[in-house]
């Protein structure tokens, strides 16, 4: 009904371009990436073959999805154990960080002395830190994913913290009044309220779990200790078989790109009904 | 009921804070049952000081504040200056929080819930959240918030001033409407005279630095009033009356500006 109004109603020429920009962008906005993706993909094709690049160099677009497909058993396999690693992490990031954000805002005290120690393991590289990890932690599992936690935990507590103390003076003044318990307003008030700032730590946190993984297999797998996409990179590095490295890349880069995804659907799909943020991406 | 019998006598209560300012000075009032009671002043009087030291939000550095014995705790509601509601709560899940915070389930709550929102003209909103409703209804919903508990005192802070001014007459109208209703008693915190006028049988104007009261006028007008009195001389004479005693306020201040 309002497309054949807004058909019948005379546009002036401002109104009409902007209509037609406005057209143009959406379609743009899918249109030129994939355009400039494929434009990468074939240049890169087209570089090998000029330039006869060796294979074990540089291998062509096609040779490295072959090799997808004739590795897939090895690779998705590897995929799975980085996974389990990279899923584990952030469930433990999640539950430690918002459980560390909970005890931080029920007193300032807790807060003061223990917050600097979060920082000191967020700004020391990890890689600095695991070979410390691998004297002291036996098994491998619990190795990997106390170096994936330590990456994924902190925007978690740091957003988390900052949600639950932005709460309005006002509602607080309300809950007292109304002789609100702190359990009452943690669960009622400052936990939902907390929520926007949680969804924004978690996409970052959702990302840096798959890189703490990785990093951490990395680490461990140059002991060859490993069975994840890293220790398969590094293998495939020694063995100079690009395509396989290449293919590998590949998965890793498309798993963060999936897990960004998910998290913020999820995060719209929690917030869609109440908060800006949310609402500005209907529009 | 003991329509006019003292509920709070406010006895010699002064406020100060940690910076030293005084924000309130030796104010003595009696708020009777049923009283429509307006705290009158400008910006920086201690007005909202008062109703947080009422409301219990706060304590008095001075003086005593003193309830009718058989008074509980539970004896205020509270509307704030902003609908101060809960985003992600829907209109129902907000007027029902105080009773919820004192462990009343949803299926006990519900019909007092739908009562007071048909009351307040929200019937049909019961599942919209806030960001769907208008100023006006946002503010309609805090009102039945406060009421909900069946508080024996209303306070309100210039629960109006960000309204347009069509907004706000309607609102007065149905305030006064319930009010007149339900009998409980209100102290509404306001800057505008017009409002208090229209409002109140009883206007405390205050003066400011350090907060006090200035002077307390009766406003006589029989209820309801309505659009009616709105436009009568009697309300326009009432207006200047309090309008005069405003500006004297204004200028008792110590060491005034303007």
């Amino acid at each position: 009904m309002t497309i054949t109004e807004s058909r019948a109603v005379a546009l002036d020429p401002e109104e009409a371009r902007r209509l037609r920009n406005a057209r143009l962008e959406r379609i743009g906005r899918w249109l030129l990436p994939l355009t400039i993706m494929v434009l990468a993909i074939w240049l890169w094709d087209r570089i090998c073959v000029w330039n006869e690049i060796p294979q074990y160099i540089l291998p062509r677009p096609g040779v490295v999805l072959q090799t997808l497909h004739k590795d897939a058993g090895l690779l998705f396999g590897s995929l799975l154990v980085t996974l389990r690693i990279t899923f584990l992490s952030l469930a433990l990031a999640v539950i430690g960080g918002v459980g560390l954000a909970v005890l931080f805002t029920q007193s300032k005290w807790v807060e003061m002395s223990f917050f600097p120690f979060a920082v000191v393991l967020q700004v020391t590289p990890i890689v600095a830190i695991f070979p410390l990890i691998n004297i002291y932690v036996d098994n491998q599992t619990a190795k990997l994913l106390l170096c994936a936690w330590i990456v994924a935990f902190f925007p978690i507590l740091s957003n988390t913290t900052l949600g639950l103390n932005s709460v309005d003076r006002n509602l607080r003044d309300l809950f007292r009044l109304n002789g609100a318990t702190r359990w009452q307003e943690l669960w009622h008030l400052r936990l939902p309220a907390a929520m926007p700032y949680f969804l924004g730590g978690l996409k970052i946190a959702g990302g840096l779990s798959l890189i703490g993984a990785v990093v951490a297999e990395f680490v461990a797998g140059a002991s060859g200790q490993s069975s994840g996409l890293a220790s398969r990179i590094i293998e495939a590095g020694y063995r100079l078989n690009a395509p396989r490295l290449f293919a590998a890349l590949i998965l890793i880069s498309l798993t963060g790109i999936v897990i960004f995804l998910v998290l913020s659907l999820v995060s719209h799909l929690a917030l869609r009904r109440w908060h800006e943020s949310a609402l500005k991406q209907e529009g | 009921m003991n329509e006019g019998a003292p509920l709070l006598v406010m006895d010699g209560v002064g406020k100060t804070f940690s910076n030293g300012v005084t924000a309130l000075d030796d104010v003595n009032l009696t708020i009777g049952e049923g009283d429509f009671l307006s705290l009158l002043g400008p910006s920086g009087c201690g007005k909202s000081t008062a109703l947080r030291l009422i409301a219990g939000l706060s304590v008095p550095t001075r003086g005593r504040l003193d309830w009718r014995k058989e008074m509980g705790d539970d004896c205020v509601g509270f509307v704030f200056q902003e609908p101060t509601l809960l985003p992600w709560a829907s209109v129902f899940d907000n007027v029902w929080l105080p009773l919820r915070l004192r462990g009343v389930s949803r299926a006990k709550a519900a019909p007092a819930v739908h009562e007071l929102l048909e009351r307040v003209h929200l019937s049909g909103f019961e599942n919209a959240v806030p960001r769907e409703l208008s100023g006006g209804m946002k503010m309609r919903v805090s009102i039945a918030r406060g009421l909900v508990t069946k508080p024996r005192v209303l306070l309100m802070d210039e629960p109006f001033a960000a309204l347009d001014e069509i907004t706000r007459f309607k609102l007065n109208n149905d305030l006064l409407e319930l009010w007149q209703d339900e009998r409980f008693t209100v102290v509404f915190v306001t800057h505008s005279v017009f409002e208090s006028v229209f409002l109140s049988n009883r206007i405390v104007v205050m003066a400011a630095r350090p907060g006090r009261v200035h002077e307390e006028i009766a406003i006589d007008a029989p209820y309801p009033r309505d659009e009616a009195f709105r436009t009568s001389p009697g309300y326009a004479a009432l207006c200047r009356q309090a309008s005069d005693v405003l500006v004297l306020a204004i200028n008792s201040t110590h060491g005034a500006a303007a």
